[in-house]
């Protein structure tokens, strides 16, 4: 456990404060128990979807907090991934299709600038570029502190906007990433016979790549897109302390910082549950893409 | 490259929200800050958009620590007293106070006709229960020995209240400029000891301040607005949106695009970043001493430490000027003490350390450092002279002193060694067990001198304080002396007193205060740095009539 304990950073660390009432806030939070009795204190409420109060002088229920900041996060991360999908797909067929051209080449710099480009580096150059000097996008936050007085689709405009940016550099790595791994994964399905028989059988190009091949290509694909879930959420922390956007990786981080307990617990407890959903969804939509996946299993029963 | 500052199109969004909504009020779009020619006439009106770098963690400043939190709260909330431009204690809540003789007793007379937010008039009850509050034990108050000394609060009327210590206590007067709270609105919420459940506490705060209460965005911003029955008038600025904004870098591209009127600067924001036009005509940047100095402090049980020449010879060794220049590019005061210079406790008439490095080597041969090894460095007893010096992880500043500290004393013939370690750790691991050699930390200071806590010799037990172990006969002395006294002239001779006894002894070598570097729009108004800083009275700041921006319902 990392050393420390809410109670003394919450009262400020060099507060001359009288231990009595150090001791008496550690009661009251249920710290002075033993680890395991925390423990199983803490299994017992979440089995009833309790997550508990913050330790935070709010003492806010966990839960609404997470209420206020999940769909947040999810929704930047939903956008960014349909993004991610339906750029990389294409880019990474064509330059496996076209290997060594031109326009392979030049996303295979892409992606190298990709990798290597920072993200809060980027970040920090689009916001002066595009916030600062030309003044076309905001810099950070979801709305603009006068939102309410906007007429509806003003509104809707203006909250877009503030999404530009952070998705923007939420899906430059990523995009980087999953064009590389398309490539490869056509590179390796259309070199197999069945490609080479589909392609005798007289079929347009497009059906042996686009129906043939790519099915059996996006396996792998659909497998890392369910993984990075958890990677996107610990993604966006840095993300969301730039851009100032109230989501889940601000109140993890936060959280972690003051040592608060139920609220790292909850996170940690969120993130998991969705990265099951996430691989569960993976694994439903084998069987969407690969029609063996069902067939197979028909055949076992 | 030169920065434009773009009109944004806030001013129009605002025209626009004036269309659409209807609200009274006028945003002017087409004044470009302060180059249209004003009459600085006060007038009513605008949002000023703020800027916090934290979360609020509460609004209930009683149970908070945080400055985030204690910023929103002054604005909603008032003490019994206030302090003026120059920190001098002045009414607020409280018309008068009286001390007794014997400095046990002190007596407020309430200002009559001041109300709540909601409309309830505020009375001494309330002031007896905001202190019940403070020292139940069911109330998760950072505060609470702070009260220590009070025996009792008493109501002696509606409009006067007697408090009365067990002993005379100097800070007593400082205290009471904590926020008064509404005890018809909490009184069984403090009892039952949920506090932290009110919704006063996050969703309907309810106080006497200049401001009231109308949005909270966990992470996003809070919205207040201006109090028409405020006891000094309502307001002239009607709004007030503090937008949180974690990111220091990000808080300042947002103050060049002109998305937010007020933030902090850095050092090298203030003298680097933004000496251009646009940017001197569209704000107006302030300096004034802050409340915390840097040290580098020695563990006085270590033997090398503890002789007073060594701890000199630093102090002589280390040019001040130099650690200034290349930390805070100037902006920061040479320490000579533990007292900001410019309030009623602090002294210059104090033994000051110029940069003398012959000095210093002379002092350290006196304490038996003469012979030097084949590094350079000073040897005793076949040891030569290092040390471990620890700062903590994440302030950039401390790191930077480490390290001027380094080049000198190396200079000197003495090794250092930094190391920066991540601050719960460091608190744990190495300033409670006393694990340390040396350590660049910076104290912040309050508004009362009394620093018994930081200098006294009963405070060096594991949880307390003087980490450094200071043990001096005659600072313990002048540091009872100065807080059991409630008056000031006799507390003014025992400060400087105690100034002069530590600039002769040097416990620890004090480095310097840095400025505070706050910046605000150029169209508010009325705006008086001091001491105090800026932010004292912002009720009476002003954007005049043809500067204003925002339309404010």
């Amino acid at each position: 456990m990392a050393p420390g304990d809410p109670v003394e950073i919450q009262q400020g660390d060099l507060n001359p404060l009288h231990q009595q009432s150090l001791q008496e806030l550690r009661k009251l939070y249920g710290l002075d128990d033993p680890l395991h009795v925390q423990y199983w204190n803490w299994l017992k409420r979440i089995v009833l979807l309790d997550f508990g109060r913050s330790f935070a002088p709010h003492g806010r229920p966990v839960i609404h907090m997470i209420r206020e900041r999940l769909p947040i996060t999810l929704t930047l991360n939903v956008i960014e991934m349909l993004i991610i999908v339906a750029m990389a797909v294409p880019v990474g067929v064509t330059s496996a299709t076209r290997q060594y051209s031109a326009f392979d080449k030049a996303t295979t710099v892409f992606v190298f600038v990709g990798f290597a480009t920072p993200d809060f580096w980027l970040a920090v150059m689009l916001q002066i570029l595009f916030g600062v000097h030309m003044g076309w996008l905001p810099i950070s936050g979801l709305r603009l502190p006068v939102w309410e007085y906007l007429p509806f689709w003003q509104q809707q405009w203006d909250f877009a906007s503030h999404l530009i940016l952070p998705i923007t550099v939420a899906t430059f790595g990523g995009l980087a990433g999953f064009s590389r791994y398309m490539r490869q994964s056509m590179l390796e399905v259309i070199r197999q016979d069945y490609v080479q028989s589909a392609r005798a059988k007289g079929l347009p190009e497009s059906v042996v790549i686009g129906k043939h091949a790519l099915r059996n290509a996006m396996l792998p694909i659909v497998t890392v897109l369910g993984l990075s879930v958890p990677g996107l959420i610990g993604g966006s922390v840095i993300v969301e302390t730039i851009f100032a956007i109230p989501g889940m990786g601000q109140l993890m981080v936060q959280s972690v910082y003051e040592r608060d307990y139920p609220v790292i617990m909850a996170n940690l407890v969120i993130v998991a549950s969705l990265t099951l959903v996430a691989n569960l969804i993976a694994d439903l939509s084998y069987s969407l893409i690969d029609p063996r996946i069902r067939v197979s299993r028909r055949g076992r029963r | 490259m030169r920065w434009r500052i773009p009109r944004r199109p806030v001013a129009a969004v605002a025209l626009l929200a004036l269309a659409a909504a209807g609200c009274s009020g006028e945003a002017d779009s087409s004044t470009d800050g302060a180059t249209a020619p004003v009459s600085a006439t006060a007038a009513y009106g605008d949002t000023f958009i703020d800027s916090l770098l934290g979360n609020i963690s509460s609004l209930i400043p009683t149970i908070t620590s945080d400055s985030a939190s204690h910023e929103v709260g002054n604005q909603i909330y008032s003490g019994l007293i206030t302090f003026d431009k120059d920190l001098n204690p002045v009414g607020d809540l409280a018309e008068s106070w009286e001390f007794s003789r014997d400095c046990r007793d002190l007596t407020f007379r309430l200002r009559p006709g001041v109300k709540w937010h909601d409309g309830r008039p505020f009375t001494a009850d309330d002031v007896v229960f905001t202190w019940q509050t403070i020292v139940d034990a069911k109330t998760p108050s950072p505060y609470k020995s702070e009260y220590a000394l009070v025996e009792s609060v008493r109501a002696e009327g509606p409009g006067v209240v007697r408090v009365h210590y067990s002993q005379p206590f100097a800070k007593a007067l400082t205290n009471w400029a904590t926020a008064m709270l509404p005890k018809h609105l909490l009184e069984t919420y403090v009892r039952e000891g949920r506090i932290r459940e009110a919704p006063q506490n996050w969703s309907a705060p309810v106080g006497t301040g200049p401001y009231r209460f109308k949005e909270l965005r966990s992470g996003e911003k809070v919205v207040l607005v201006s109090n028409p029955d405020y006891w000094e008038g309502r307001p002239y600025i009607s709004r007030i949106v503090y937008r949180i904004i974690p990111s220091q870098a990000t808080t300042f591209l947002e103050l060049k695009a002109r998305g937010v009127d007020a933030t902090t600067l850095t050092a090298l924001q203030y003298s680097r970043q933004t000496e251009y036009r646009a940017f001197q005509r569209a704000y107006t940047k302030f300096r004034h001493p802050g409340n915390g100095y840097t040290y580098l402090g020695f563990n006085l049980r270590d033997p090398r430490f503890a002789d007073r020449r060594v701890r000199q010879a630093f102090a002589y060794a280390i040019n001040k000027r130099e650690v200034i220049d290349g930390v805070r590019v100037g902006l920061a005061r040479e320490a000579t003490g533990p007292y900001k210079p410019g309030t009623w406790a602090y002294t210059d008439k104090v033994k000051t350390y110029p940069y003398d490095m012959d000095k210093a080597r002379r002092l350290l041969a006196e304490a038996g450092w003469t012979h030097r090894n084949e590094d350079g460095l000073l040897v005793r007893d076949g040891k030569p002279f290092t040390f471990e010096l620890l700062t903590n992880q994440g302030n950039d500043e401390r790191k930077k002193v480490a390290e001027i500290v380094q080049a000198q004393l190396r200079e000197l013939g003495v090794g250092v060694e930094i190391r920066t370690l991540e601050w719960a750790a460091f608190l744990k691991e190495h300033i409670k067990k006393r694990n340390f050699e040396a350590i660049v930390l910076g104290w912040g200071i309050g508004i009362d001198p009394d620093q018994y806590v930081v200098w006294h010799s009963s405070q060096t037990g594991p949880d307390q304080l003087n980490h450094i172990s200071y043990k001096n006969p005659e600072v313990d002395r002048l540091l009872e002396a100065g807080r059991t006294t409630c008056v000031r002239e006799e507390r003014v001779k025992y400060y400087h007193q105690l100034q002069q006894v530590l600039a002769e002894d040097l416990p620890l070598v004090f480095l310097y205060f840095s400025d505070a570097l706050p910046v605000v729009s150029s169209r508010v108004y009325g705006i008086d740095p001091g001491p105090n800083g800026i932010r004292y009275r912002s009720n009476k700041w002003f954007v005049p009539q043809p500067l204003q921006r925002y339309t404010a319902g």
